[in-house]
């Protein structure tokens, strides 16, 4: 019998470029959790995820006439480029930022970025080569997980605990570190109102963190998105106000003014500062001039200080009504942190329970958070979630905090029916 | 002909988003229906399916709508009976039809009672497992199924929550994987063989199969990321089949469209074993139309662009009234 004949066909993979790639791209692929975030948007669900500031409080007709006089004022400069390290007249407000936090800093120190995520992107461009050892917390920002990610970093998490990063935890990390012949290229922290993990370093742990790290030789970036967000007392004192050779620090109008105008800023020792200007001329060339007069005018013509109390009375109010609906509501072998400002609350979820697994019935039941796989490098953190409290209000943040109490039950559930042949 | 449409499709919908997991991969379904539209000269808008969507329709009634909603409500039927309460025309099945072809283990059953041949399965909700003990429910399973196995939800599409498993030990976290994305469990008896989607469109002469395409994942399997990344799966259009397995794989297509009641158009995922036994899978009544799915690459390869063919859907469903 002749066999049949096979068609001759050929392979399509609809990205022609596909095999050119840079191994860095790897694994910039779709994924199932990205999927469930694009429902997460969505009103129907109590988003207890993404970590957008509530920019709705913002006097947005003030602002909006002030951005028109800008424009019929200083256009020409405002709709022009600008140089690498950023307007002069804003890099003066933003020391007087810092100065709230006991920084003192000259504006020729400062260099603007497009929010302090490209400070990120900066710091691992001209210190990461593929392969070199960056120390960050336990859990640690997403963002910066990416961007060192994106440059090839080996990043080594070190523990922390509700005082934030734990001293002898890093003498020990630099310790492993170098007993593989490496030096860590720097430390990144978010000392306060941790990012996801709602903590801060204790006042106490500050010069000690700052001593091991002198005498290790290791670089300190230091990034405070939310340090003006706290709600009781002043603001802690930043690590660059007492070690101004060893800290490059990062801030950001993202939290306190609007984080769609993307522009934050970088102070650094000189030699780092210049390459940083030099990095973020071949990146971008220049900022968005636009953006950073409308910054510097917000900060010169409106009462911003008045604006940041606002915000913190918000988001306190907020915060108050994630531990109460928590303390609620949640099944017992829930533990979560309390935050003294900022955005988030670290919850971790009864053993046996995974947060990115749970996800899917959590979207279904209509609310939404942050699995903690996310916040580290290697994929742990399942039983952790971030929730984020700023977005929602008071009556919303309790009905998705009721919606999820009810998914982790029957996650529980689950885990007693299954659990035990899962263990075998 | 040209005036014709554009005075047929004044206005046409293209519904797209939901809020089930497939959201995305609606959104982006959508959005490739309306750009294929706008090339061929009909505007389209995009709508979803929320709050605002009766108060659109019952404002500005479109002349059609092309619903591109993967997932619950778009699949179920239940969007679709909407549209037939609101008395709108819609490219796609009827309502009742969705249901029973968006329920996997009812699609089954049909299919084989006509025929068709279908992996031996079980479909199981979760209450089942807890109620007579979950290590029990699955031993019996493995030992009548045997493995390796394939655990997916039984409502709900582009393998979320789906997976082969291969020890009986992998079967458990499967399964609680698979209640993640849904209540019931489908789990059946792991085809090996050539993954192929064939595509059905109905343009007015009856239901006609468009060529094979051959799935072949990169790395793994056909997972989420294997679908939606750009590179990540190679397809090969027409699939590698020798001609009697092809002409055997558009038959089952087309028996599954007609056995269901579907219309319009439908894409059934099938595996062609090592013997050239073709196996039904499942049959999705609003299939994939992103730039990596299936159906566009194989209207293109049959010679029906993307664009003119939604048209032509678009109006026969004028035609056909609500």
């Amino acid at each position: 019998m002749t066999p049949e004949p096979q068609p001759t066909s050929q392979p399509q993979r609809i990205d022609r470029y596909v095999g050119q790639y840079a191994e860095r791209a790897v694994g910039m692929v779709a994924s199932e959790i990205r999927a469930l975030f694009a429902v997460a948007a969505r009103p129907e669900i109590v988003s207890l995820a993404g970590g957008s500031p509530y920019v709705a409080a913002l006097p947005l007709e003030v602002v909006g006439d002030m951005v028109g006089q800008l424009i019929a004022g200083q256009g020409a400069t405002a709709l022009q480029y600008c140089t690498a390290q950023g307007d002069a007249g804003l890099r003066e407000r933003i020391c007087d930022v810092m100065a709230l936090e006991q920084i003192r800093a000259h504006p020729d120190e400062v260099v603007v970025t497009v929010g302090s995520q490209q400070a990120l992107d900066l710091m691992a461009r001209i210190f990461v080569d593929p392969g070199d050892v960056v120390l960050v917390e336990a859990p640690s920002y997403v963002g910066a997980l990416g961007a060192f990610a994106s440059y090839q970093a080996d990043v080594v998490h070190v523990a922390m605990d509700d005082d934030g990063l734990i001293p002898e935890a890093l003498e020990e990390a630099i310790r492993r570190t170098a007993a593989t012949g490496r030096r860590a290229k720097f430390l990144y922290t978010v000392p306060n109102f941790h990012n996801p993990a709602g903590v801060t370093l204790a006042a106490g742990r500050r010069h000690r963190i700052l001593d091991i790290c002198h005498r290790a030789g290791l670089l300190v970036v230091e990034d405070n998105p939310y340090g003006l967000l706290g709600f009781d007392g002043e603001p802690m004192r930043a690590l660059r106000a007492d070690d101004t050779d060893g800290v490059v620090y990062l801030g950001t109008f993202s939290k306190t003014f609007a984080a769609g105008v993307r522009v934050g800023w970088a102070v650094a020792p000189t030699a780092i500062r210049e390459k940083l200007i030099l990095a973020a001329e071949s990146a971008v060339l220049c900022h968005s001039s636009f953006s950073q007069l409308t910054v510097r005018e917000y900060l010169n013509t409106q009462p911003w200080h008045e604006q940041i109390k606002d915000f913190r009375e918000l988001y306190r109010e907020r915060r108050d009504a994630t531990l109460s609906g928590l303390a609620g509501m949640m099944p017992s072998g829930c533990h979560w942190t309390r935050p003294a400002g900022g955005f988030y609350v670290w919850l971790r979820l009864p053993d046996g329970i995974n947060a990115k697994a749970m996800l899917p019935r959590a979207i279904s039941s209509r609310v939404a958070y942050v699995p903690g796989t996310g916040f580290y490098a290697d994929g742990s953190g399942g039983q952790y979630a971030r929730l984020c409290y700023s977005l929602p209000d008071p009556d919303r943040i309790g009905e998705g905090i009721r919606r999820l109490a009810a998914v982790i039950e029957t996650e529980m559930q689950l885990r007693d029916d299954f659990g035990p042949m899962s263990a075998s | 002909m040209f005036f014709k449409i554009m005075s047929d499709l004044e206005r046409i919908v293209v519904l797209a988003g939901g809020l089930s997991p497939e959201r995305e991969v609606s959104l982006r379904s959508g959005d490739r229906v309306r750009d294929a539209l706008a090339e061929v000269g009909i505007h389209a808008v995009v709508a979803d399916a929320d709050a605002a969507l009766l108060s659109i329709l019952r404002a500005n009634p479109p002349s059609a709508v092309f619903p591109a909603i993967h997932g619950v409500c778009g699949e179920d039927g239940a969007i679709r009976e909407v549209l037939g309460l609101l008395g709108v025309p819609y490219v796609g099945s009827v309502a009742s039809a969705c249901q029973m072809a968006f329920d996997k283990p009812t699609a089954k059953a049909l299919t084989a009672a006509a025929g068709l041949v279908t992996p031996p399965s079980v479909t199981l909700p979760r209450e089942t497992f807890h109620d007579l003990g979950a290590a029990a429910v699955i031993d019996l399973i493995v030992a009548k199924l045997g493995l390796p196995l394939y655990v997916k939800p039984s409502r709900g599409g582009s393998a979320l929550g789906a997976g082969a498993v291969r020890t009986a030990a992998d079967l458990p976290a499967a399964v609680l994987s698979c209640f993640a994305y849904g209540d019931t469990a489908l789990i059946e008896r792991f085809i090996s063989g050539t993954e192929v989607a064939v595509g059905v469109v109905d343009l007015g002469q009856g239901p006609q199969a468009l060529p094979a395409v051959e799935i072949v994942p990169g790395e793994g399997a056909y997972d989420y990321a294997a679908r939606y990344t750009a590179g990540k799966t190679e397809f090969y259009v027409p699939a590698r089949l020798p001609v009697a397995v092809a002409d055997e794989v558009a038959r089952i297509a087309i028996a599954a469209h007609t056995v269901l009641g579907l219309r319009d158009l439908s894409r059934t995922d099938l595996i062609v074993d090592e013997t050239g036994t073709a196996w039904f899978l499942e049959v999705n009544v609003s299939p994939g139309m992103t730039e990596t799915s299936t159906l566009p690459l194989a209207l293109e390869a049959s010679g029906h662009p993307f664009g003119r063919t939604c048209v032509r859907l678009l109006e026969q469903a004028v035609t056909r009234g609500a």
